[in-house]
């Protein structure tokens, strides 16, 4: 416990810049934590911020830009060296083995562990240390009876008894309630003004921002885009910095005729997520024709789940989904019958079979009708092939070769083959489309972006779910916000308030 | 090139399991080139060990079935030597109590009696693992021991035979009730039954559009549900074909080559068909190739016991060492690098979360 006094250090990143492949996920971008400040790092998702905790954690290299430590230009190759010079990092998901006890976790994590452990010294020097623990938690008790709240508060032990000076977190609240989160947070904020710590929290939640930080740096789309101390920034100007002006809309694709009778209806939708606990508590919406609906929200509040109970992925456990007043489930023959078309996120693990070759994948909607099947039960498949050819030269698909397995297509090639199949299979009345373009390059964004208003334009429902409101707000006709599970907010683009919008986001519902 | 690497690993591992199975002779003090030259003698050398091989391919044929149809719906299914026993008892039961119908009414109600009940075994551990989560390895490797003791129960019971003394066994067959030979061989009609089972699930698979729904049940349970295609009913049925075809090699056993019900449904059959089906890499009409080549093997087991004072078990080690080399080789695919595709692939954009 000595070294809870040498004090943290002062880390200062200038001008970091990092590229993958064909995107731009950081430029320019600087920060400076004080010795004993609490930090916060705002931004979307894709803005940069894991991106900027990585490269000061060693798990990536900055293109360009330079790391100082007490004043000292630092490289960090390594996760191992940025433990070494007390850097230390708190997680979204755990990483405590749940079959093990706490004081287990705890002592297997430090560094040069002897081959044969003393747990019996371990344990002591462990239980000296836990002694002065601001909270208190059973060395003894194993963490998968932990909820939640403790085993984040276990995380954060961890580094501490590992002599992390300074803690970035990466939205550590996220699956914490609300009463656990202030108890967490409150801690981190005690022992910063104690100044035995300083600390870096990533966050979309602005309450938490208010309330426990000192300074605050905004990123967007990989740039800085502000800052200050907290004391001199209020909730809707952050909002504004975060999520940018609306831009104005692209009306190149097409005319828009005005939205029809609606189409889609969800109503008192419920499901439960993996973990067994109801994340969706009553979805209630209506797409109309020719009218795109965007759902807005951080990841993590059910947008997931609710695609998948749309997809057939997730079962329902109350509520309704009708299209044209009529029941719809996702079979064969309803989702024919209603020209049902769902892009889900992540195409290649929710949409294809990756061994299988692009035209087979293509063909996933309609290989059970003619053309494609013959006398009731035979595989055409040179019908096929031509299906894979025509629609690989329609959607400029690459490589075009329709033998080849889905698999080893590009993500944006992937996409593409899905948005194809999918469009394709005979008249569309709705889609639902989830992140369709995340992770793609600005070429493949724009392709499948004027895709979705062509859609829209020849009539089409369709449901958009997007974590980037810039997408929502440049795209959508209506932006709905979901968050804890539940539609919370209802706007226009042209009367959107970015502020507004990013306040209903992180669960600011006044 | 693809085609090249499906044929040259499983060769590979092959030879590599083979080499392993020479030294095992050799360390008892046997030339392995020897050893070798019996096992090629005793299961392809004349025209009688032919017959010998392909009396034991034809169960093979259908058994390696059981494994390969349920993997194309993305199961792996190791049930097969329950799902035979079941089939035999299915066969031998109805069979005795039809002998008083003319022989062909018979047998095809015994053939139809044995796919039903091997079906509706490797169908039961397909349904648990889709429904219930039950793994169908663990389930299927529970339910074989659970076959076997079904069968002791019948011929110790009810069907025995009070004439059988020492290894009991159902009554017997009538001689006009059993399958017939291929004039002047010892070859019999159950190889047809397993040359048309390829040939069918191979038309299945490769060209009907139920192979085809199948094919992506298996690959991705996430894509097939996005289609509407109803995964549970797809993965059941491809595991009743499977059982079916493997009760069918019951039986063969049972109207073909012992007359009744006995221990000797339990001969290991099932297991083989699943060194086949892997070995095969799951494709029916590779499995016609690849169970000529085990049914030599296994006819070469008595040989081997003759001519080099080898224990019973050898043909058993020498197909365990067999299948772990196959196994091993799967994770080869892709990975060798003279097979890579010349052409450099597209790198996927990544992007930061």
């Amino acid at each position: 416990m000595n070294a809870l006094k040498t004090p943290p250090p002062h880390l200062e990143a200038c001008g970091i810049s990092k590229r993958f492949g064909s995107v731009q996920a950081l430029e320019d971008v600087s920060i400076n934590v004080q010795p004993g400040s609490f930090q916060a790092l705002l931004g979307e998702n894709g803005a940069g911020k894991s991106t900027i905790v990585k490269c000061l954690m060693g798990f990536y290299h900055a293109d360009s830009g330079e790391i100082r430590i007490n004043g000292t230009p630092t490289r960090i190759a390594s996760p191992q060296a940025a433990r070494r010079l007390g850097l230390g990092m708190v997680f979204q998901h755990f990483t405590l083995i749940p079959s093990m006890t706490v004081a287990e976790n705890l002592i297997l994590a430090r560094p040069n562990l002897p081959f044969v452990i003393d747990w019996k010294s371990e344990t002591r020097q462990l239980a000296d240390f836990l002694k002065q623990a601001p909270f208190q938690v059973d060395p003894h008790s194993r963490v998968s009876t932990l909820s939640a709240g403790q085993k984040q508060k276990v995380e954060i032990l961890k580094e501490l008894y590992l002599e992390t000076r300074l803690l970035i977190l990466d939205e550590p609240t996220s699956v914490l309630t609300r009463d656990e989160a202030d108890e967490v947070l409150g801690f981190i904020h005690r022992l910063v003004k104690k100044g035995e710590l300083s600390a870096l929290l990533i966050t979309h939640k602005f309450r938490e921002v208010m309330a426990y930080c000192d300074e605050v740096t905004v990123l967007r789309r990989g740039r800085f885009v502000g800052g200050g101390k907290t004391a001199s920034l209020d909730v809707s100007g952050m909002a504004e910095m975060m999520m940018g002006e609306a831009r104005v809309r692209n009306e190149a694709v097409g005319t828009r005729s005005p939205a029809g009778r609606s189409v889609l209806r969800i109503e008192g939708l419920r499901a439960r997520g993996d973990n067994g606990l109801e994340v969706l508590h009553g979805i209630d919406l209506t797409v109309r024709a020719g009218e795109i609906v965007g759902i807005a929200g951080v990841s993590g509040n059910g947008q997931r789940e609710l695609v998948e109970v749309i997809a057939g992925q997730r079962g329902a456990t109350g509520g309704r989904i009708s299209v044209n007043d009529e029941d719809h489930r996702p079979t064969r023959a309803m989702l024919r019958n209603h020209k049902f078309c769902t892009l889900p996120e992540e195409p290649l693990k929710n949409a294809a079979v990756a061994r299988m070759t692009v035209a087979e994948n293509m063909a996933f909607g309609v290989f059970d009708q003619p053309p494609f099947q013959r006398a009731g039960f035979l595989l055409d498949r040179k019908a096929i092939a031509r299906l894979g050819r025509d629609l690989i030269a329609k959607f400029s698909v690459h490589p075009p070769s329709p033998d080849a397995p889905i698999g080893e297509l590009s993500g944006g090639n992937v996409q593409r083959a899905i948005l194809a199949r999918e469009l394709s299979s005979g008249q569309v009345s709705v889609l639902v489309a989830a992140n369709p373009v995340f992770g793609l390059d600005f070429k493949a964004v724009d392709f499948i972006h004027e895709r979705l208003l062509q859609t829209r334009n020849q009539g089409v429902a369709v449901l958009l779910l997007s974590e980037d409101l810039d997408e929502l707000l440049e795209l959508a006709d209506r932006v709905l916000v979901m968050s804890g599970g539940m539609i919370v907010h209802e706007t226009t683009p042209e009367k959107a308030d970015p502020a507004a919008i990013g306040r209903q986001m992180a669960g600011h519902h006044s | 090139m693809k085609r090249g690497e499906a044929i040259l690993v499983p060769l590979g591992a092959m030879i590599a399991g083979l080499l392993v199975f020479g030294l095992f002779c050799a360390a008892l003090g046997l030339n392995p080139l020897a050893v070798y030259a019996s096992i090629y003698k005793a299961g392809f050398g004349s025209w009688y060990s032919w017959q010998n091989t392909l009396v034991r391919a034809s169960p093979l044929l259908l058994c390696g079935l059981c494994t390969a149809i349920p993997a194309r719906a993305g199961m792996i299914v190791i049930g097969n030597e329950g799902a035979v026993v079941a089939g035999g008892l299915g066969a031998a039961t109805v069979g005795l109590a039809t002998l008083s119908l003319p022989p062909v009414l018979s047998l095809t109600i015994m053939a139809l009696s044995a796919m039903v009940c091997g079906g509706i075994w490797i169908a039961f551990g397909a349904a648990l693992q889709h429904y219930r989560g039950v793994s169908a390895v663990i389930s299927g490797l529970l339910l074989n021991y659970l076959a076997v003791a079904l069968m002791n129960q019948l011929i110790e019971g009810p069907l025995r035979d009070p004439s059988s003394f020492n290894s009991p066994a159902s009554y017997p067959l009538t001689p006009d009730h059993r399958l017939a030979y291929f004039a002047g061989t010892h070859i019999h009609h159950g190889l047809i039954f397993g040359a048309v089972a390829c040939v069918l699930a191979w038309f299945l698979i490769d060209r009907t559009t139920f192979g085809f729904a199948m094919k992506i049940a298996g690959g991705n349970v996430r894509a097939a549900r996005l289609a509407g295609l109803p995964v549970g009913r797809l993965v059941v049925i491809a595991g009743f074909l499977g059982g079916a075809c493997a009760g069918l090699a019951g039986m063969i056993e049972v109207a073909a080559v012992h007359g009744r019900a006995n221990e000797s449904l339990n001969a290991g059959y099932g297991y083989s068909g699943i060194l086949v089906a892997f070995l095969a890499r799951q494709n029916p009409l590779v499995i016609v190739l690849v169970s000529l080549l085990t049914g030599g093997l296994l006819a070469s087991g008595g040989v081997l016991q003759r001519e080099h004072d080898l224990p019973d078990a050898t043909i058993a080690v020498l197909q365990g060492i067999l299948f772990l080399f196959i196994l091993l080789s799967d994770t080869l695919y892709g990975r060798l690098p003279f097979f890579r595709s010349r052409t450099p692939e597209p790198k996927p954009h990544a992007i930061a979360a």
